[in-house]
């Protein structure tokens, strides 16, 4: 329990210890600590980014998604509607036609009947004539007349 | 046991010699009997030899313990130093790092200036203290009983029962201090606080005197500290070991008691420890700021 030189040589020991300790061994593990503090909240900082990034894209999707039925419904309702309208306008043009074919048709009919009754009174004209002049020269005959008067009537 | 062959004081007495190297004068009666004609460098052989060595002497015992267990604290930390990286860490690593981080949470804790010092020196004092500490744990015979086989006269295991193991580096804790005090606070600035407070300029006398003994407390308790806490638990346990050999039921006894006191020292050694590293850091810390 003397003090001697042990004491200087401790002094000197304690200080090699404490600048071995300050130069080798302290800076290397706090700055590991402190790069390793900061990857892991890097980290963490960059999971929370990506649930909030994946948050965006599932409500980005489900809002396209919504959009494409709407945008697809429309699209059918319009291509319904335009069918319904060909349909409807095909058979507007179908029944006008008729109608023009039918008016067409008719007026022929109509001017060929005119016709064919014109040249009928024609024909009966000259039948008349013609048999009105043969009695004239002939005596009436009853039974002649008869006869005449029943071809005419036949040929009328 | 060699207290069949001493008394219980003289065994005592071995238990708490230092293997102390020094010179003897010429004309010196050596323990045996034997008259030195030249002054010699030798290893004391009793505790006068080593008394009469005076200042110029070393203890190796002290030294090589303390320089080994120091030695063996760096070249851990300095291992899981070189691998240390962001990744995860290894067993050691982890250890490492865990230390690593309470003492510099105590640091930060404690101390408010910046001074990239101060968290290694509290590093190295914990380590380093707890480290001698616990040889203390070992049953006492055993390292001294090693050494006697090797011939060796004495041989104390725990460093820190040597005063001058912990007057060492509590009088490096006051150098830091008093080299702080001065480059943070100037000359006059430090001069200022030992000699103006507490009752002004005119009671310059009353406050030197006990700002004096405030300061000149610090590395004395600091050192007297760690010191009276480890030179009394060894006694402890040395009186214990003096009832191994009075007998079936005393030795008994003392084997439960030194269990038992062993246990209780795990929480001394450790406490000593954290107190000398905190008290150094609050130390350094005063040191550091401009005003009380």
């Amino acid at each position: 329990m003397n003090m001697n030189l042990t004491l200087i040589g401790q002094s000197i020991t304690f200080a090699i210890f404490v600048w071995f300790c300050m130069k080798f061994v302290w800076p290397p593990i706090v700055n590991a600590l402190e790069a390793r503090r900061k990857r892991i909240a890097d980290g963490l900082a960059a999971a929370d980014r990506g649930r909030h990034e994946l948050e965006l894209a599932s409500r980005r999707a489900t809002e396209n998604l919504v959009e494409a039925k709407q945008k697809s419904a429309e699209i059918i309702a319009q291509a319904e509607k335009r069918a319904s309208q060909m349909i409807e306008e095909a058979k507007t043009a179908a029944r006008e036609e008729g109608d023009r074919l039918l008016a067409a048709a008719k007026a022929e009919i109509e001017q060929e009947s005119h016709r064919a009754r014109e040249a009928l009174r024609g024909e009966v004209a000259a039948l008349v004539v013609a048999g009105a002049g043969r009695i004239l020269r002939r005596e009436v005959d009853a039974q002649a007349h008869a006869d005449l008067l029943q071809a005419i009537q036949n040929e009328l | 046991m060699s207290a069949e062959a001493h008394t219980s004081t003289e065994y005592i007495k071995h238990h708490l010699q230092n293997l102390t190297y020094g010179q003897l004068p010429a004309g010196y009666t050596r323990s045996d009997g034997e008259v030195l004609r030249h002054s010699t460098w030798t290893i004391a052989h009793s505790p006068q030899e080593a008394k009469d060595m005076g200042f110029m002497a070393i203890n190796l015992d002290t030294m090589g313990f303390s320089i080994v267990l120091g030695a063996i604290f760096l070249y851990f930390f300095r291992k899981a130093a070189r691998i240390a990286d962001s990744g995860v860490p290894g067993g050691l690593q982890n250890f490492v790092e865990w230390v690593v981080e309470f003492i510099d949470s105590s640091v930060r804790g404690s101390f408010t200036g910046r001074n990239p010092m101060v968290a290694p020196l509290a590093l190295t004092i914990f380590i380093w203290i707890f480290l001698m500490n616990l040889l203390d744990l070992l049953p006492i015979d055993w390292i001294p009983g090693l050494s006697g086989l090797l011939g060796l006269p004495y041989l104390k295991a725990v460093a820190t029962t040597d005063p001058n193991a912990t007057f060492g580096m509590s009088l490096t804790v006051f150098a830091l201090v008093l080299y702080y005090s001065f480059r943070m606070k100037g000359v006059g600035g430090f001069l200022g606080e030992l000699t103006l407070q507490p009752f002004g300029k005119w009671g310059m006398p009353a406050n030197l005197l006990l700002e004096g003994v405030n300061l000149i407390a610090k590395p004395v308790s600091l050192a007297l500290r760690l010191f009276g806490n480890m030179y009394a638990g060894e006694m402890i346990f040395i009186l214990i070991a003096i009832m191994f050999s009075g007998g079936v039921v005393l030795a008994v006894t003392g084997g439960v008691l030194q269990w038992a006191w062993a246990v209780f020292h795990i929480l001394i050694i450790t406490l000593q420890a954290f107190i000398f590293m905190t008290l150094t850091i609050v130390y350094l810390d005063m040191a550091h700021q401009e005003h009380h």
